[in-house]
């Protein structure tokens, strides 16, 4: 096939050229300098993935640019390639498109900051990671974009470095992250073991010609195995701990990295191996388990935490378990679907977020904000925008996404459907509440006394609060006696695009019931395997008109329900809690998972390192040996200086002594001969 | 004809007797006649043998053992006086300054 050359590795090198410059250099750049730097070469990524992504437009099959061999080994081969096709064209354009207006946004977010030249060379450093794994053509290349994103993520969590809590929630990123990704190497060695090749087009042409009587059970292993990594990146249960504490990253990483792009690489990666999660049934069956529990416990905590940057990251985990419950229902298309338009709101969510925080100078929990709709209108639109949006009202991008995996979830299974819809209920429940606590009311900055158990230091996850915030100080100097204020237009701007894509996202998906044609999923087709298609018969359509209305009752129910909570009666949640206090305390505090984990392995494992393998292995038998050979040593040299005692006569004995054993062996030879 | 196991019995009494005079005795020219006499105890096997095999070499290694012998003793005892004078003993245990 003549194929063009695309030259694919420029899109995912030009942020690296920026993070190199601004890494290496950029401490010495004024700081106009780097985001010049930075917004240049994510600019330029962006515009030629753009290119790149309109030459392929017309294509079907994927386009696959070759660099060179990378690994050797018998018969097993790796190489350097990229593979477009229209997944990881849609998956490129999001990264590449959300992470620029991202850079744009941090420029003015990030202006006061110290480390601003590291700042921009990690977000770039992150950018072609995130590349690499989006366009990898083999598992190997991917796992390498994977990893890295990890790096980059557990470098910018832990960009705060002086606060003990970000380094930590850093540590922890990383860990929890490194238990997926155990799974997902020893998914690929499967995939070695069977295919000796990791390279997408021989896998999954491998994977056809397996027959699933022979091949299922490798295949489900392997599907569960690569589940596993997926689930560790896309913050699921039973991994999911590290996505909460990584908002103490600056905001705008928790937009980029913690909500649009990196933590959607599970989803991606399950949607790229599609091939083998269609063959492996019961692993597609788990997924979507994972995905429905996830969904709905995570909305669940939403519901009661207070800081706006932890509403906003549970319900990360919560939307990610929508994905997840979609994959799992074999809907690829509509969790690559939700996955965009998800970019898109809770990008928007992020900065919005952080444009109140800016606003409020380092402020994060919802109960002293309040009354900032006049104040900072910008914002507000915005974030009413992305509010909606995420609760599911029609016609914004979230409704079409979430409504068609609720649909494909239905048509799989009613009773994960059921969960679905709760969830769609809990998500508008605790996003209005947000947005009613943050916008309306009375401003209550420095009212509210917020030092409830929620915040002691027995819950060690709740640390991000007002004084750690100060001592980090977001703007603390610059904006806190300034007044409320409206963030630059620099901030501004891209939260106005993300708005006009979280309005207009959902428009290429609508589903062919409400009169669209669902061009999404069509545009996919060629990428991603589906084993049934729903046949769109007429009664078909119209229940799903039915179900199109119930997910629009849940979201509308939620609102109410905040409205009445939050803007009506402003007492009766505490009345509320109060009356459920056992309840409202669990769910407050996460339901002691991160006690529990600690409790569980964390405890033990530290248990086992000290007393086990320091105390015991390393400076028992470790430093034992050691330290054993020197004393024996000595103690041997000690016993032969006796023997050299400069005394003449006792050095003739030994010599007499060696003559008399040499001829006594002789006699023995001569008498046994 | 004295068989040659008896010359060869002769020469180990006489070789474990300077072997014993040497570890045993504390004056230097006592242990340094013990040693002639190990070196004669040898020079008497090497004669036997050398009888016995009807070979020229065991008696040539002899006068070979003896000029040495003889150097040795010159040598020796020259050292042997010159310890006395600075030491004046000729008791070994007390000529010990190299000792640790």
């Amino acid at each position: 096939m003549n194929q063009p050359d695309l030259r694919l590795w420029l899109i995912p090198v030009l942020p690296l050229v920026g993070a190199a410059i601004n890494g290496l250099f950029g401490r010495r750049f004024k700081n106009s300098a780097v985001s010049a730097v930075a917004l240049l070469f994510t600019g330029a990524s962006f515009l030629y993935a753009l290119w790149a992504g309109l030459q392929w437009w017309h294509q079907t099959g994927p386009h696959i640019e070759s660099l060179g061999d990378w690994i050797w080994a018998g018969t097993f081969h790796a190489q350097f390639g990229f593979y477009l096709d229209r997944l990881s064209t849609v998956m490129m354009l999001v990264v590449t498109g959300v992470g620029f207006l991202i850079h744009v946004y941090s420029v003015g977010y990030m202006a006061h900051e110290g480390g601003y030249y590291r700042f921009f060379s990690y977000l770039n450093l992150f950018m072609f990671f995130m590349l690499t794994l989006v366009l990898a053509n083999n598992y190997l290349l991917m796992f390498v974009g994977w990893e890295g994103v990890g790096l980059a993520s557990y470098l910018l969590i832990g960009f705060f470095f002086l606060k003990d809590s970000a380094a930590d929630a850093g540590k922890k990123a990383f860990i929890v992250n490194r238990i997926g990704d155990f799974g997902f190497l020893l998914g690929m060695f499967l995939l070695i073991g069977q295919f000796h090749s990791l390279n997408f087009d021989a896998v999954f042409s491998g994977v056809a010609k397996i027959s699933p009587e022979i091949g299922w059970g490798v295949l489900t292993a392997t599907a569960l195995l690569l589940m596993v990594g997926a689930i560790g990146k896309s913050a699921q249960i039973p991994l999911y701990v590290w996505l909460p504490d990584a908002m103490e990253g600056p905001t705008p990483v928790s937009a980029l990295i913690h909500a649009a792009t990196m933590v959607t690489a599970g989803v991606y990666m399950i949607a790229r191996s599609s091939p083998i999660f269609s063959r492996a049934p019961h692993a597609l069956e788990v997924v979507a388990f994972i995905g429905a529990l996830t969904a709905i416990f995570a909305a669940t905590i939403g519901i009661a935490q207070t800081d706006i940057k932890r509403v906003l990251a549970y319900s990360t985990v919560s939307q990610l378990g929508y994905m997840f419950l979609a994959c799992g229902v074999a809907a690829y298309s509509a969790a690559i679907f939700h996955l965009m338009t998800h970019a898109f709101f809770k990008a928007l969510l992020f900065l919005g977020a952080g444009s109140v925080i800016h606003a409020l100078g380092g402020e994060q929990d919802m109960r002293r904000m309040g009354g900032l709709r006049k104040m900072i209108p910008v914002t507000f639109w915005v974030m009413t925008v992305a509010t909606f949006t995420i609760a599911g009202f029609p016609p914004l991008g979230g409704f079409f996404s979430k409504d068609e995996i609720l649909w494909q979830t239905y048509l799989h299974s009613p009773a994960l459907w059921l969960v679905g819809v709760i969830t769609a209920l809990l998500t508008s429940f605790y996003m209005f509440r947000l947005w009613f606590m943050t916008f309306f009311g009375d401003l209550r900055l420095g009212e509210v006394d917020v030092g409830d158990e929620a915040h002691k230091p027995q819950a060690p996850a709740q640390t991000q609060h007002a004084p750690a915030a100060h001592s980090h100080g977001h703007g603390s100097e610059e904006h806190g006696h300034g007044g409320v204020h409206e963030s630059p237009w620099i901030m501004l701007a891209p939260l106005v695009i993300l708005a006009i894509l979280s309005i207009v996202g959902g428009l290429v998906g609508i589903p062919a019931a409400l009169g669209g044609s669902n061009h999404f999923e069509h545009f996919l087709e060629p990428a991603i395997q589906v084993p049934m298609t729903a046949e769109a018969t007429p009664e078909k359509a119209s229940l799903e008109l039915i179900f199109a209305g119930i997910s629009v009752a849940a979201a509308l129910i939620g609102f109410f329900i905040a409205w009445l909570l939050y803007y009506r009666r402003p007492e009766l949640p505490d009345r509320i809690t109060a009356r459920i206090h056992g309840i409202y305390t669990m769910v407050l505090h996460k339901y002691y998972v991160d006690e529990g984990y600690s409790l569980l392995f964390v405890k033990p494992l530290l248990w086992v390192s000290t007393h086990v393998f320091w105390r015991g292995v390393d400076q028992e038998i470790i430093d034992g040996t050691v330290n054993g050979a020197a004393s024996a040593s000595q103690r041997i040299g000690g016993g032969l200086r006796r023997m050299q005692s400069g005394n003449i006569r006792s050095y003739a004995a030994w010599v007499a002594a060696g003559g008399a054993a040499v001829i006594a062996y002789m006699i023995y030879l001569g008498v046994r001969k | 004809m004295v068989p040659l196991s008896w010359y060869l019995i002769l020469s180990a009494i006489l070789f474990c007797l300077g072997v014993s005079a040497f570890l045993l005795k504390r004056n230097i020219i006592t242990i340094f006649m013990s040693i002639e006499l190990m070196l004669n105890a040898v020079n008497l096997s090497f004669v036997a043998f050398a009888n016995h095999l009807r070979n020229l070499d065991g008696q040539i290694f002899v006068f070979f053992v003896m000029v040495v012998a003889a150097a040795e003793a010159a040598v020796g005892l020259a050292i042997i006086i010159a310890v006395f004078r600075t030491r004046e003993t000729l008791n070994v245990d007390r000529v010990n300054l190299l000792k640790l």
